[in-house]
């Protein structure tokens, strides 16, 4: 078994977001990048421990993006992926993304595909399944835990408040969330290793966006906090009454 | 044309998301004309999604779709849509309407808006707005192809009671066997009780509170409000709550209309998960703080005496007003 684990490059948590040119675009001055987390913590971690397990011979990063991607790849490789491809195109939409993907998986035998639950910036949730639709495998989303028995996926799918423990065969497309493994540090000999791993550039296949940013709004300024005496508890529940309306 | 909405039920129960996102899809087809037809499955009392809006609604009794097998799932929909000549599909943006709206998409070429915080606006093309950046702003998402697909966040409009009523149709989806991949081998079901990403009141207690024997102060004004409860990462981490209550960056995404936070800082990593409360009130005796800055009551105290005393007097109120 191959495993495919999609990764993306998203703006560190702590940046401070800004838009440019009318607010159409996202200001990427100052703005560090990184590999999403829930990429590189929980799907490439667990694709990892599979392989070390012996279900699976080989584990690969793709990532849809421009050349400028090519240094976060490098950490999944450091982290401990045995080769990378990149499809050399600006992902301005999902579906878009997805298809490129899904080709790639197709054509080159990957069985087991694994995301993250979000990208932190545009928090879509929706490339996984968007993958699962054009390969015609199962989508198992939000996934804490993921095991294999021999061909079959054993795979606990969070929901609010529960839980549901499935069971499929392959090809399969899961997306993992917390739970599902511990985050790795690369080594210095991961690091050293990960600049000879391929990291191979292929070129995209047709496909439309079906979708555009059009505007970007930042939220209104919150006022400054309303502090209430700690003595006088009675004025925030009148606050929450009367000026808040949520009680 | 039409609006097609996905109801979810769950074991025949809808759910408040589920009577938004009717309304919703009654709001879209203000805007773009034709009726509002419904796909759901199972048995439920079906016809009180015609109070919120629905015009027709297609029961699919098929008992295969007891699991969630998204693939299945997909193909029913996109015929639904496809006989009731839908051009926008409209799902909640829950854990299980999400992953179905990706497939939907995908299935009918559609463009996808996971997420939407808004009514789609049509005065120049088809615009809907969402929230991206972990709530630290706003996109206007243009979609350009002829169908589209829209996940509704919870909690952003009130359901109302439109005191319509619906015709309640079966639905054939023409599935085989072969179309059903996925089995379900258990399964926990939710435990009573508001789940927290739909609560409208949340109470959520930090490390300030020092120790898993001392929650019974986050628990009894919880309760007394009749709130969900909710907690940190730390929290979680060290076992003092179940892990379902961590919300933030890497737990839950809420968005109640009130979100109490005591004894938490207020990282960036906690706001991710909150910051799109309606009113957040924050109670921590250290008045720098960071989540007062994202605040808009605060108390400065000790969450010991303050919380009891607001409880009390939260008693108070709850009498003199029910
Ligand atoms: C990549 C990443 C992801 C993360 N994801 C999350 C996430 O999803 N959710 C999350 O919550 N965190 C997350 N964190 C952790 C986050 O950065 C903070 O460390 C965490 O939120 C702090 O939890 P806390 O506020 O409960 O504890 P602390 O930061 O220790 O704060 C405790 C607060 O309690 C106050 N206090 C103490 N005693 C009292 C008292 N008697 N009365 C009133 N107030 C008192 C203190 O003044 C202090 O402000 C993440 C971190 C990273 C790096
Ligand atoms: N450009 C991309 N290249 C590769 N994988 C991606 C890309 N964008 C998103 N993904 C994967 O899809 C998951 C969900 O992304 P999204 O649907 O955009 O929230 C992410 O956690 C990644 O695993």
């Amino acid at each position: 078994m191959k495993i495919l684990v999609c990764i993306s490059k998203v703006p560190d948590t702590t940046t401070k977001i800004q838009f440019t040119n009318d607010n159409k675009e996202f200001d990427t001055n100052n703005v560090q990048f990184i590999l999403n987390p829930y990429d590189e913590w929980y799907a490439l971690v667990r694709a990892l421990e599979i392989k070390e397990a012996g279900t699976a011979e080989q584990v690969t990063v793709i990532n849809v993006g421009p050349a400028e991607n090519d240094q976060v790849i490098r950490k999944a490789l450091a982290i401990g992926a045995d080769d990378a491809v990149r499809v050399n195109m600006d992902p301005k939409d999902t579906y878009a993304t997805a298809v490129q993907i899904a080709q790639y998986a197709k054509d080159n035998d990957f069985t087991l595909i694994m995301t993250g639950k979000e990208t932190i910036d545009y928090n879509g949730s929706s490339l996984g399944g968007m993958v699962a639709e054009l390969m015609d495998a199962p989508f198992i989303s939000y996934a804490s835990h993921l095991e294999m028995e021999g061909d079959t996926a054993v795979v606990t799918r969070e929901i609010e408040g529960g839980s549901e423990v499935m069971e499929t065969g392959l090809p399969l497309v899961v997306s993992a969330q917390k739970g599902m493994a511990e985050a790795r540090i690369p080594t210095m000999r991961g690091i050293m290793g990960a600049r000879t791993k391929p990291l191979n550039v292929v070129e995209p296949v047709a496909a439309s966006d079906l979708t555009a940013i059009a505007q970007y709004e930042l939220p209104p300024e919150k006022g400054d906090v309303k502090l209430i005496d700690p003595e006088n508890v009675q004025e925030l529940i009148d606050l929450l009454h009367n000026e808040a309306k949520v009680i | 044309m039409s609006v097609l909405v996905f109801a979810e039920n769950i074991d025949g129960q809808y759910k408040k998301a589920t009577y938004e996102v009717v309304n919703y899809g009654k709001k879209i087809a203000g805007k773009i004309g034709g009726e509002v037809v419904v796909y759901t499955t199972g048995e439920a009392d079906h016809a009180a999604l015609g109070q919120y809006g629905a015009d027709k609604i297609l029961v699919d009794g098929d008992s295969r779709l007891s699991v969630l097998d998204g693939g299945a799932y997909a193909k029913a929909i996109a015929k639904a849509a496809e006989q009731s000549g839908a051009t926008v599909v409209v799902f909640s943006h829950s854990s299980t309407g999400k992953s179905l709206a990706s497939r939907v998409a995908a299935r009918m070429e559609a463009g996808l808006v996971p997420g939407a915080v808004d009514v789609p606006n049509t005065d120049n093309g088809f615009t809907v707005k969402k929230s991206v950046f972990s709530g630290k702003a706003f996109a206007h998402y243009a979609v350009q192809s002829d169908k589209k697909v829209i996940s509704l966040t919870p909690n952003t409009f009130a359901p109302q009671d439109m005191s319509g009523a619906g015709a309640v149709e079966s639905f054939d989806n023409g599935l085989s066997d072969a179309d059903f991949k996925v089995k379900v081998r258990e399964r926990k079901k939710p435990e009573g009780g508001v789940p927290l990403e739909e609560a409208e009141l949340v109470v959520s207690g930090g490390r300030g509170l020092k120790g898993p024997e001392n929650w019974s102060v986050v628990e009894n004004l919880a309760e007394v409000m009749g709130a969900s409860t909710a907690c940190s990462r730390p929290v979680a981490d060290s076992n003092w709550r179940p892990h379902h209550e961590h919300v933030g960056q890497t737990g839950g995404t809420i968005r109640p209309n009130l979100y109490i936070a005591i004894g938490i800082s207020g990282a960036i990593q906690h706001l991710a998960g909150v910051n799109q409360s309606k009113t957040i009130v924050v109670i921590n005796k250290d008045p720098e703080a960071p989540f007062f800055k994202a605040a808009d009551y605060g108390i400065v105290g000790d969450a010991f005496e303050v919380v009891p005393k607001l409880t009390e007097a939260m008693k108070a109120f709850k009498a003199a007003n029910n």
